[in-house]
């Protein structure tokens, strides 16, 4: 029998584990800051240096990289219901192979900043419309289909990728393979995905019983009184929608949407209840962490944070797995 | 004027990709009966099933709940009296036993609610009736197949409806499970005025739990009636198009095929 963390236990941790992160995202930098200059600053002290640091470079960054990782992290997780299969991520219908390819083509057009995220969040919506009204078509609507119409779409546009990296430039191609990768210093939404996800957390969270209820299949859980139609609907669009936020927010950041819900799941059940709003914080603080060291590991050179998401997560993540006794 | 059935159906017709299931089928379920559902592979029992549980549309006719149209219903008013026990089930996401067998309270829950003692009572209590008792905690995929099957019929008498919808309950069972759990339901319908409809593959089943049985011969023909009218060898040869003799035993008549 595994042990499992009770449930608020483990999300006082994760709220606990944000705030380091948080302090640790706004300590460390080019100019280290101790950390009782880091809260005199968030109280509204502080000396300039350390103010224009905290509040106007790192904050804003620190908050954008919290509301990507969450975003990712609860995407992936209703996803896996969506799909009732372990090995979804937000990425497995296509949605960031839009955004990429929206994005990819106005960096090759050379245009730059709200142009680049606009057009990689028209693309994700193109995407998940194509992959909607396909996968409908006029049977049902089985995961299978969804999946199987999700893939293929997603495989289309990376072909779409693979073109437009051939035809690009030199100049562009950096910023390009850079994007492709994930990288949160293209900074732009603001606020906006912090508000996403709390949003998109407080229209989940009083669904969560529904959700462990169809992730047992939709027959059953049309028998338990589920109109899974509709339901089925809202979860992909919601999903959908968290996902072109945090790639339009920062790129294609691989691993955190796929590993964080089965962290939670080995670590406390598979109740959504606990599970979404543990998504993220842990995804949040997660991808604050690995965004942090991919800033300041090689500094001033800058690592993509997708590169940095793996190296941290992928040891972390066998090492859950393989603390599990018995299959997942 | 008297209270109208549990679940009834009027001139019900079902028909699966063309062929007909049942053609003009009138129930009128009332508590306390236990009605089993026989017929060769394949002739529709699920399928009927599904339909009386509300889950695909009919093709003719009317499924009345309480006297109120069944497809005007919403679901969770349905889910909260009428219990499906399915054939299959996923379960490649993980989930312990307890958390499995909760999700039938799902119905019963408002919005807001979390599950209260009472239901987590409920669930204890119908695992210990299936023998898993002790495995709570287990993930539900280490269970057998065998248990996991107990496990879904926990989760339906966790839910606890008033009509017992069973699609092979007997599937995958020992034969001591068989029995016991069969007891189980024949003694909710006649103590707590439940009413249960069961599709099996035993006649023999049938033939001690039951009271009433359907006969679907596969082309929309049915023979729907109490057991000492419709269950004999002769009809049971016709349904099964093979030779099925009686055998006079102290608990009555048993038919086995030739």
């Amino acid at each position: 029998m595994r042990e499992r963390l009770h449930p608020l236990p483990l999300l006082s941790a994760l709220v606990a584990l944000t705030v380091i992160a948080l302090c640790v995202a706004l300590a460390v930098g080019s100019v280290p800051l101790p950390l009782h200059s880091v809260i005199s600053v968030l109280v509204g002290g502080g000396d300039p240096l350390a103010r224009t640091l905290v509040l106007e470079l790192r904050l804003p960054r620190a908050i954008t990289a919290f509301a990507t990782g969450g975003l990712l992290a609860l995407a992936g997780a209703l996803m896996q219901v969506l799909l009732r299969n372990p090995l979804a991520d937000p990425y497995i219908l296509g949605v960031s192979g839009g955004a990429a390819v929206g994005a990819l083509l106005s960096l090759l057009l050379g245009v730059a900043g709200y142009w680049v995220s606009g057009s990689a969040f028209l693309g994700a919506l193109i995407s998940m419309l194509i992959v909607f009204v396909l996968a409908h078509g006029r049977g049902g609507w089985t995961p299978t289909r969804l999946l199987l119409t999700g893939i293929v779409v997603a495989f289309g546009w990376g072909a779409a990728i693979s073109l437009l990296l051939v035809l690009s430039d030199n100049a562009s191609l950096r910023s390009m393979l850079f994007w492709l990768m994930g990288d949160l210093s293209y900074r732009s939404g603001g606020w906006l995905p912090l508000v996403v996800v709390i949003a998109g957390l407080a229209v989940c969270l009083p669904f969560a019983r529904h959700l462990n209820v169809l992730a047992r299949g939709e027959t059953l859980a049309e028998a338990l009184g589920i109109s899974v139609r509709p339901f089925t609907i809202a979860i992909y669009i919601a999903a959908s929608l968290f996902t072109a936020v945090a790639v339009t927010e920062a790129g294609a950041i691989g691993f955190v949407g796929l590993v964080v819900p089965h962290m939670l799941r080995l670590l406390s059940g598979s109740d959504h209840r606990t599970l979404l709003p543990g998504a993220v914080l842990l995804g949040g603080s997660l991808l604050m962490l690995a965004d942090t060291l991919a800033r300041s590991m090689l500094a001033p050179q800058q690592l993509p944070v997708g590169v940095v998401t793996a190296a941290v997560g992928v040891p972390l993540f066998l090492y859950l797995l393989n603390r599990a006794r018995g299959p997942l | 004027m008297s209270a109208p059935a549990l679940l009834e159906t009027r001139s019900l017709t079902v028909n699966i990709a063309g062929k007909c299931v049942c053609g003009n089928f009138n129930l009128a379920l009332n508590p306390g009966s236990c009605i089993g559902v026989l017929g060769s592979n394949g002739v529709g029992k699920t399928t009927l099933l599904h339909s009386l549980a509300g889950l695909r549309p009919v093709d003719n006719g009317e499924i009345l709940l309480n006297g109120l149209p069944l497809r005007t219903l919403p679901r969770r008013r349905i889910a909260q009296q009428i219990g499906l026990l399915m054939q299959q089930q996923e379960d490649s996401l993980p989930a312990t036993v307890l958390e499995t067998a909760l999700i039938g309270r799902h119905p019963h829950i408002d919005f807001w609610r979390w599950e209260s003692h009472n239901d987590v009572n409920l669930a204890r209590r119908a695992l210990k009736l299936v023998g898993l008792d002790g495995l709570e905690q287990r993930s539900q995929t280490q269970l057998s197949g065998g248990e996991r099957r107990r496990l879904a019929i926990a989760t339906i008498v966790t839910q606890d409806p008033q009509i017992f919808l069973l699609d092979e309950p007997t599937h995958q069972l020992d034969p001591h499970h068989q029995l016991a759990l069969l007891r189980h339901f024949a003694l909710l319908a006649r103590t707590q005025a439940r009413a249960i409809i069961m599709s099996l593959h035993d006649a023999n089943l049938a033939a001690r739990f039951c009271d009433q049985v359907l006969l679907l011969f596969g082309d929309g023909e049915l023979l729907f009636g109490s057991l000492d009218k419709i269950l004999n060898s002769e009809n049971l040869s016709r349904l099964y198009q093979t030779t099925v003799i009686p055998v006079k035993w102290s608990g009555g008549t048993a038919y086995l095929p030739k």
